[in-house]
C-alpha cells in the first residue's frame, strides 16, 4: 500500500498520524480514498496541491501511478522565476 | 536518457536571434506601433496606504485628445469565490493589484488610468483626475505588521494555518509549520548549537527592459495583445481572469524580452491596456517608465530569519530549527513556503521544524525573482553553518560534505531526493585552485551551497519540415536565456541537420499548443523535451516516407545523422536518402511532413551549486570590492554550454548586488526614495570580476538529453558566499543585508 506522508499542519485531519497507509494504484484512487477516510482533509485536496511521488514533485497529479510501497507528500504549488 | 555520441547538442553555435540584437533590430515590448495608436499612462497613488474615498475624471476626460479614461469602476468585479484562486495565485488580489479598488496599498498603486493621442496629453489628463483619499498609516517593516496596535491592511484577512494564529483581523496571512523529529531530542546530543537571526531588505529583480504593452479590442469583443512577458498564454489567462473574458477570446504575442528573472510572470498594464483599448475603440500601447518599474511592479520579499542548528563535534547536524517571515507586499503570497522548503534541504538531518509567516505590508505585491525565496533562507542556512564550521575548526566544505544529501536522503521539507550532483559540487570546490589561492591583506574567501526544485510542467512543441529540408521549430517560451538555440540544438540532434539550418520560433498563443510560461527553470528541460518528441514524430515520417520510396518495410529504414539509411539486407539496393531530398519529394509521399508533441514534463531533477567568492575590503570607504568568483553548478547536462555558464554568471551577479548595495529605501511615509538605477544600486560590469564557472553535468535520467534546471539555483549561494568572505576580510559576521559600505564602517568602528 502507498504511504502517505502528512506535513504537521494536517494530521490533525487523520488523526494525529504522520502516515497513513492507502490501497490505491493511482493518485485519482488515493484522492479518493483519503476523502472518503478523512473527510478532514477535503479542504486542503480541493486546493490542488502539489504531491511528491517518491521523491519526483508533480504539480498537478492525477492518473500518476503509485507502486505497492510509494511515499506520497502532499505539498504547497510553489511559484518560480 | 540518450547515450549516443552527440553532434550538435553541447556546442556553442550563435544564438539565432543573436544578429538582430545586436543590431537593434530586435522587437521588444516598446516597439510596436500600430496605426490609430493612443498613449496610455496610469495614475498612481502618491499614498502607501489609503482609502479612496472618491475619484473625479471629469476634467481629464474633458481635455482634448483624450479618448478615455478609466478607474476600477470600468473592470469586472474582482473574482471570487471558487475558480478565483489556483494553487499560489488569487486573481481577486490580481485585480485589485491591477487596478485598486476600495484602498490605496502601496506608493505606486494603480489608480485610474487614461488614453490619449500623446503621451504629453494622457500626463496632463493624469493631473486633472481628482482623488479624495483618507491617508492610514503605513505598514513598511514586518515588525510593525507584527505589532499588536499594528494598522490592518485587509480588514477581512484571518490568518490561515496552524494554531497559534492571530485572532481577529491581522497582517498574518498564514502561519505554515512543517518539519519532522524532535528537535529538542536533536538539540540535546548535539555538542555545538548556533542560533542566529538574519534580515533581508525589499529588492527588486532589475530587468533592463520596463514592461510594455499594446492592446487591441476588436469589434466581436476579442483582444489582441503585444507585450514583453515570460508568459503569452499566462497573460491570456490571468487577463481573462481580471477581465472576466473567455481566455480563448485573447489572443497574446510575446515580444522579444529585457529580462524577466520572474518579474514578468504576472499581469500589470496588460489589462488596463486592453480596458483602455475597449473603452477608446483604438490600440492602446503603455510603456512603464523606470521609476513605474520600481515602484508598481514585483520586487521580493524582504525577510527576517530566525536558523538555529546543532551539530556534533564531528560536524554532524542533530537538529535545526527556523522560522521564517517573509513580506508579501500588499496582497498575500510571498515565498515564504519556498524559503521553507529549500532553507535545510542541502543537508541531511533527523530532526527538523521549519515555522513560516506570510506577512502583508504596504509595499507593492512581490513577485517571483530566480527561486524565490531561496536566497534569503540559505543566506541565513549558510551563515549558521559557516560559523559551525568556524567554531568546530572545520573546513567549511568538509562541513558540508559531512552533512550534504545524497541520492535517497529525505529532504527537510518531506520527500526522497533522486539523483543529484550536490557532493560533486562541492568535491569540486574543494579541488578548484580558487579554493586554495593565497589572499592578500583585507581579503576574504566565503563559500556557500544553494538548491533550487527546478520545475517541468506543461510545454508544446511543432517541429515543421520545410521543402528544403530545413526545419522550423515552433514553441510556446518566451526565450528569455538562449532557450531558442537550445531548443534548435535538440532538434538538430534529433534530426541530424545542422542547428543553423533550423530557425526556433516562439509563437503567439494561437500558432501553437498551451505551454506554461518561461519560468523555473523548466524551458529547456520541459520545453525541450517537447521539442524532442516533436523531432522524433518527424524522424518516424522521414524513416516511412524512405520506406516508400523504396518499398520496403520502416523497419527496414533507420536513421542517421540526417538520411534514411536502408537497413537488413537493403543496403546494397538503396543510396540514403537525405532529410533534404526527402523533404523535397513530400508532395509525392503523402504531403508536408510535421511533428508535433504537448506534455506535462515530469521529473526536472533537483538544483545544487557551491560558490567561492573573493572580496577586498576598504576600510577607509566600507567598500567591499569582489576580486575572483566562482561558481559551480550541476546542471545535468549543458545544451548550450555557454548559455548555462551565462545563467550561472548572472544569477552570482544578481546574488552579489543583493548581498552588497541592492534595497528598496522607503521614507516613513511609504515613498520609496531610490526608484531609479542611479539610487538603486545594482552591480554593473566595471563592479565585477569575470565570474568563472564550473558545469558538473550529473545527469536527469528523466530528460532524453540530461538536462535540469539551470537558471535559478545560482542566485542561491551569493548571498551567503559574500557575507562569509567579508567576514573573514573582516572579522564582522554580516547578518543584514544589504553589506554597503555604511554598515561595514559603522561595524568596523563597533
Amino acid at each position: 500500500m502507498a504511504i502517505v506522508v502528512l506535513p504537521p499542519a494536517l494530521r490533525a485531519a487523520v488523526e494525529g498520524s504522520e502516515r497513513v497507509q492507502v490501497k490505491a494504484e493511482n493518485i485519482r484512487e488515493l484522492m479518493s480514498t483519503l476523502r472518503e477516510r478523512f473527510p478532514l482533509l477535503e479542504e486542503t485536496l480541493d486546493a490542488g496541491p502539489a504531491v511528491s511521488i517518491d521523491g519526483e514533485i508533480i504539480a498537478d497529479p492525477f492518473l500518476e501511478k503509485l507502486e505497492p510501497d510509494s511515499e506520497v507528500h502532499f505539498l504547497p504549488q510553489i511559484g518560480g522565476g | 536518457m540518450s547515450e549516443k555520441k552527440l553532434k550538435y547538442v553541447g556546442t556553442r553555435p550563435i544564438r539565432h536571434d543573436g544578429v538582430d540584437k545586436v543590431l537593434g533590430k530586435a522587437n521588444f515590448g516598446a516597439d510596436l506601433n500600430l496605426p490609430g495608436m493612443l498613449h496610455g499612462k496610469i495614475l498612481r497613488s502618491p499614498h502607501a496606504h489609503a482609502k479612496i474615498i472618491s475619484i473625479n475624471t471629469a476634467k481629464a476626460e474633458a481635455l482634448d485628445g483624450v479618448l478615455a479614461v478609466i478607474t476600477g469602476d470600468d473592470f469586472p468585479p474582482p473574482p471570487s469565490g471558487k475558480g478565483s484562486v489556483e494553487g499560489p495565485q488569487d486573481f481577486g488580489d490580481m485585480a485589485r493589484n491591477v487596478m485598486a479598488r476600495e484602498k490605496a496599498l502601496y506608493t505606486g498603486h494603480a489608480i485610474a488610468a487614461v488614453a490619449a493621442t500623446t503621451t504629453r496629453i494622457a500626463e496632463i489628463a493624469l493631473k486633472a483626475i481628482e482623488v479624495e483619499y483618507e491617508v492610514l498609516e503605513p505598514v513598511m517593516t514586518l515588525e510593525r505588521a507584527l505589532a499588536p496596535d499594528a494598522p490592518i491592511l485587509h480588514e477581512e484577512m484571518r490568518a490561515k494555518g496552524e494554531e497559534p494564529l492571530p485572532e481577529g483581523p491581522t497582517n498574518v496571512a498564514t502561519r505554515t509549520v512543517m518539519g519532522f523529529g524532535d528537535v529538542d531530542e536533536g538539540f540535546s546530543s548535539a555538542d555545538v548549537v548556533v542560533e542566529r537571526e538574519f534580515t533581508t531588505e525589499t529588492v527588486h529583480q532589475g530587468y533592463i527592459e520596463p514592461h510594455a504593452v499594446v492592446a487591441r479590442s476588436i469589434s466581436d469583443g476579442r483582444a489582441e495583445v503585444y507585450c514583453c512577458t515570460q508568459g503569452q498564454f499566462m497573460v491570456r489567462k490571468y487577463c481573462s481572469k481580471v477581465l472576466d473574458m473567455d481566455p480563448t477570446q485573447i489572443k497574446v504575442t510575446a515580444s522579444e524580452i529585457g529580462g524577466g528573472f520572474g518579474g514578468k510572470t504576472v499581469v500589470y498594464a496588460e489589462p488596463v491596456s486592453i480596458v483602455l483599448a475597449r473603452k477608446s475603440g483604438r490600440p492602446v500601447k503603455i510603456v512603464m517608465s523606470r521609476e513605474e518599474v520600481f515602484i508598481a511592479t514585483g520586487p521580493t520579499s524582504g525577510s527576517h530569519i530566525r536558523v538555529k542548528i546543532g551539530v556534533k563535534n564531528d560536524g554532524t547536524i542533530t537538529a535545526a530549527d527556523a522560522t521564517l517571515n517573509y513580506e508579501a507586499g500588499a496582497f498575500k503570497g510571498s515565498p515564504v513556503m519556498a524559503g521553507m522548503m529549500t532553507i535545510f534541504s542541502p543537508y541531511r538531518m533527523d530532526h527538523v521544524r521549519i515555522e513560516g509567516f506570510d506577512v502583508v505590508v504596504n509595499k507593492p505585491k512581490v513577485a517571483a525573482y530566480r527561486a524565490p525565496g531561496a536566497p534569503m533562507a540559505a543566506f541565513a542556512t549558510e551563515g549558521v553553518m559557516d560559523e559551525l564550521a568556524s567554531q568546530l575548526g572545520m573546513d567549511p566544505v568538509d562541513l558540508r560534505l559531512v552533512n550534504a544529501v545524497k541520492e535517497g536522503d529525505t529532504a527537510a521539507y518531506g520527500p526522497k531526493f533522486k539523483v543529484h550532483g550536490f557532493i560533486d559540487t562541492l568535491q569540486a570546490v574543494k579541488n578548484h585552485p580558487h579554493y586554495k589561492a593565497p589572499l592578500g591583506p583585507n581579503q576574504g574567501r566565503g563559500i556557500a551551497c544553494g538548491f533550487w526544485f527546478n520545475a517541468g510542467m506543461q510545454s508544446s512543441a511543432n517541429v515543421i519540415l520545410n521543402e528544403d529540408g530545413n526545419a522550423t521549430v515552433v514553441t510556446g517560451n518566451p526565450d528569455i536565456g538562449g532557450s531558442r538555440t537550445s531548443m534548435a540544438l535538440m532538434a538538430a540532434e534529433e534530426l541530424g541537420i545542422p542547428v543553423d539550418k533550423i530557425r526556433p520560433v516562439v509563437a503567439d498563443t494561437e500558432s501553437v499548443g498551451y505551454s506554461d510560461l518561461t519560468g523555473g527553470s523548466r524551458v529547456t528541460f520541459a520545453t525541450g523535451m517537447a521539442v524532442v518528441e516533436a523531432a522524433k514524430d518527424v524522424v518516424r515520417q522521414l524513416r516511412e516516407r524512405a520506406a516508400q520510396t523504396w518499398d520496403v518495410s520502416v523497419d527496414d529504414v533507420e536513421w542517421r545523422d540526417g538520411h534514411a539509411v536502408a537497413m537488413n539486407g537493403h543496403a546494397d539496393d538503396h543510396e540514403p536518402l537525405s532529410v533534404a531530398a526527402l523533404a523535397g519529394s513530400a508532395a509525392k509521399t503523402g504531403g508536408p511532413i510535421s511533428g508535433r508533441a504537448s506534455l506535462n514534463a515530469r521529473g526536472p531533477g533537483p538544483g545544487f551549486a557551491t560558490h567561492i567568492c573573493d572580496v577586498e575590503v576598504d576600510k577607509e570607504t566600507g567598500r567591499v570590492s569582489v576580486l575572483r568568483y566562482t561558481a559551480v553548478q550541476d546542471v545535468g547536462r549543458a545544451i548550450h554550454p555557454s548559455y548555462v555558464e551565462g545563467q550561472m554568471q548572472g544569477g552570482a551577479v544578481q546574488g552579489i548586488g543583493w548581498a552588497l548595495n541592492e534595497a528598496y529605501m522607503y521614507d516613513e511615509k511609504g515613498k520609496l526614495q531610490n526608484p531609479s538605477f542611479l539610487d538603486y544600486r545594482m552591480p554593473v560590469a566595471s563592479d565585477m570580476p569575470m565570474i568563472d564557472t564550473v558545469i558538473v553535468e550529473v545527469p536527469n535520467p528523466t530528460h532524453p538529453y540530461g538536462v535540469r534546471g539551470v537558471g535559478e539555483t545560482p542566485i542561491v549561494p551569493p548571498l551567503p558566499a559574500v557575507a562569509h568572505a567579508v567576514n573573514q576580510a573582516t572579522g564582522v559576521r554580516f547578518r543584514s543585508l544589504p553589506i554597503s559600505p555604511p554598515r561595514v564602517l559603522a561595524a568596523l568602528d563597533d
